[in-house]
């Protein structure tokens, strides 16, 4: 090596495709873990289904809702690969990361109508839904990339208090041009802090196209210039998710500090509901959907065994009640009565 | 057996506060640049990383909303957080985190997390830092609604003050004045706080009130000695914090005085003490005597030029002007 060249540690690169069924039950994934992760995909779908109604038809839902269409494997796979002690930290599309991580459906569509029985009281609205403590879901914040210097602080704690739990922190390819990005992930890697950073690239920061917004071939190359490991995941499946996740945890357990998975997935909607995304290509937007994670996902668990159409359907069944319930339940929910905000603002 | 009362500086009052509560609470931390390895911009920190060790004086990059950020998830971890900002000139960098996130967590999440953690920063007026590193403006965080904003003028306020911040459940942006660092003043030893949203009044008088800012208490303690010997009796009031501010002790002075002047070294326009006078107005508009007046600096960026710079800055004898032209029609002064 010559005198100031500069060379990267190519090997800490590494990409996951997606997983053969045939694989699954060597991962250590068994049937039940396996049906718990589509019917939490599921959920999310008829979930996200019912907003679009309730909001466009319906008119009972306002303000803006980034919807998860299309991104469910990511929170279902990177959650399945925590403990219940572990944290996320969620952003302004996070219906799927609150699901996900078993807020109760109710409580999460109590939000979204604005009442005092939503996760927040109805203080914080679609982009705050995914904030319960008490579920490990610690805060999602609507700023772009403003999570993760505060997840850098959270590993920061698991540190000083020399625990073993890991933060994992969501956010978008929009999220990685800004000095949030930077800070936090620097921070996170010169202190082998237990973050793993979850960039959920579904190629579109509202209008901007993802190749024209960084000048690196892909995000994951970043995690070179802060010396972290970097994956590269196929995010339209749940156990290549999971997989990457697992290592990850696995690393920053260790005290060997942060690790940046890419993962590579679609937006299938616009960026908001009333986003019709007029300015993707048409070709591009039916290839995505030929790979929607929800539709390969159960296609792979049917033809391995794992569970049948008849078990699918029955899942869905209980979705669609338990979905109702929680309409019912945010209509019949009261609001917060206007006088006692005040006593929300100071602890 | 004299006793003797013990002085030490603004400075000496600030380490103390940091010494003694890390000693008692090992959840108090401290994070920022440069603080550890080099004692601080200031030296407030010497010693700290030899005697706590490096997890709990963290020295960090220059990332300012990173420090900010950082200090926001490990306070809701239920870490205590110290995170300093080197200059308040830095503060919009990091703004972000402190207005959006710090701030409104508790409220946008039903109540449900708290952020206890500190932020202190200082402003170095008067010390030809040019106009990137002086700047004082306090009233921005009047906006922001979450925060509590604490201003100490005194050794014994800083300590007891701080004190106060490192156990409050709430983000405290605590402004230091580096001009004060090295000013003494009667400080106790061990613990004692002092409860936020309660003015002190530095002293009585009855014929006009200052409500002074910071480093402008001084300057108004200056002034009314000066005019006492005109016959001139200045009540100086020192809010101590602006949020939450203890408006009824400025009401209730002025409601006997009828004159109010406020000493800021923010700028005029939209500072701290448009605020005030607003406030006043609408609470005590019917005891005015005379218009309320602002020492405030001028609307221009702070330059360097260190003569330009004095003329910059509200002071003493700009205090005991205004004063002149308030009272002078009644009492034949200027």
């Amino acid at each position: 090596m010559e005198e100031g060249e500069v060379k990267f540690p190519m090997s800490a690169l590494k990409e996951i495709g997606r997983v053969p069924p045939s694989d699954y039950s060597k991962h250590g994934l068994a049937k039940d873990r396996l049906i718990l992760m589509i019917k939490k995909m599921m959920e999310i779908r008829l979930f996200e289904e019912k907003v679009e109604e309730l909001y466009l038809m319906k008119g009972l839902i306002t303000g803006p809702a980034h919807l998860y269409f299309g991104q469910e494997a990511v929170a279902v796979g990177v959650i399945s690969a925590l403990n219940s002690d572990d944290v996320i930290i969620s952003h302004h599309r996070g219906h799927g990361h609150a699901l996900a991580r078993g807020i109760p459906m109710k409580q999460v569509m109590a939000e979204l109508f604005g009442k005092a029985t939503g996760t927040c009281k109805g203080l914080g609205g679609s982009m705050h839904v995914a904030i319960s403590p008490e579920r490990g879901s610690l805060f999602a914040s609507a700023i772009v990339g403003s999570g993760i210097p505060i997840a850098a602080g959270v590993g920061l704690a698991f540190k000083y208090n020399k625990s073993d739990r890991v933060v994992a922190v969501f956010f978008g390819d929009g999220a990685v041009n800004t000095s949030s990005f930077h800070e936090g992930t620097n921070m996170a890697a010169i202190w082998k802090l237990p973050v793993i950073l979850v960039c959920e690239n579904n190629r579109y920061a509202i209008g901007m196209k993802v190749e024209k917004a960084i000048a690196l071939g892909s995000i994951v190359e970043r995690a070179l210039g802060y010396n972290i490991a970097g994956i590269a995941v196929d995010g339209n499946d749940p156990v290549a998710v999971y997989l990457a996740t697992k290592e990850a945890v696995e690393r920053a357990r260790k005290g060997e500090g942060p690790t940046l998975i890419e993962c590579r997935t679609y937006r299938q909607k616009g960026h908001g509901i009333y986003d019709k995304a007029p300015y993707r290509p048409k070709e591009e937007v039916e290839e995505w959907l030929r790979r929607d994670p929800i539709a390969n996902f159960r296609n792979a668990l049917i033809s391995s065994g794992a569970a049948t159409e008849a078990d699918l359907i029955e899942i869905k069944n209980q979705i669609r009640l338990e979905l109702e319930d929680a309409v019912n339940f945010a209509q019949d929910s009261p609001i917060l009565p206007f006088d006692e905000l005040q006593k929300y603002v100071y602890a | 057996m004299v006793e003797t009362i013990r002085e030490i500086t603004y400075g000496e009052a600030i380490r103390e506060a940091l010494h003694e509560e890390m000693m008692k609470d090992s959840s108090v931390f401290l994070i920022g640049e440069d603080i550890g390895a080099y004692g601080g911009a200031f030296k407030i920190t010497d010693g700290f990383l030899k005697e706590f060790g490096p997890e709990r004086v963290r020295d960090t990059p220059i990332s300012e909303a990173a420090i900010i950020g950082a200090a926001i998830g490990s306070a809701l971890m239920g870490l205590r957080p110290i995170a300093e900002i080197m200059y308040m000139d830095f503060i919009p960098i990091c703004l972000e985190q402190l207005a959006n996130q710090a701030a409104k967590i508790r409220f946008m999440s039903g109540g449900k997390l708290r952020v206890p953690m500190v932020v202190r920063t200082q402003y170095s007026l008067g010390r030809a830092h040019g106009a990137q590193h002086s700047q004082f403006f306090p009233s921005w965080s009047l906006q922001i609604s979450g925060l509590k904003v604490v201003l100490p003028s005194t050794p014994y306020d800083a300590k007891g003050l701080l004190k106060t911040a490192m156990r409050d459940g709430n983000p405290v942006l605590f402004i230091e004045c580096s001009l004060l660092y090295r000013t003494k003043g009667y400080v106790p030893e061990g613990d004692y706080t002092i409860p936020f949203g309660q003015a002190d009044v530095k002293r009585k008088g009855d014929d006009v009130t200052i409500v002074a800012i910071s480093r402008m208490v001084q300057e108004s303690m200056a002034a009314a000695s000066a005019l006492e010997g005109e016959g001139l009796s200045v009540e100086v009031i020192d809010p101590r914090t602006i949020q939450p501010l203890d408006i009824d002790t400025i009401v209730g002075s002025v409601k006997r005085t009828g004159r109010l002047v406020i000493a800021e070294d923010d700028a005029k326009t939209g500072g701290v003490g448009a605020e005030i006078a607003a406030t006043v107005v609408e609470k005590a508009f019917d005891y005015m005597d005379a218009p309320i007046m602002r020492v405030a600096a001028p609307d221009i960026p702070i330059p360097f030029s260190p003569s330009l710079e004095k003329e910059y800055m509200p002071s003493k004898d700009k205090i005991i002007q205004t004063i002149a032209s308030l009272l002078g029609r009644r009492r034949g002064l200027a």
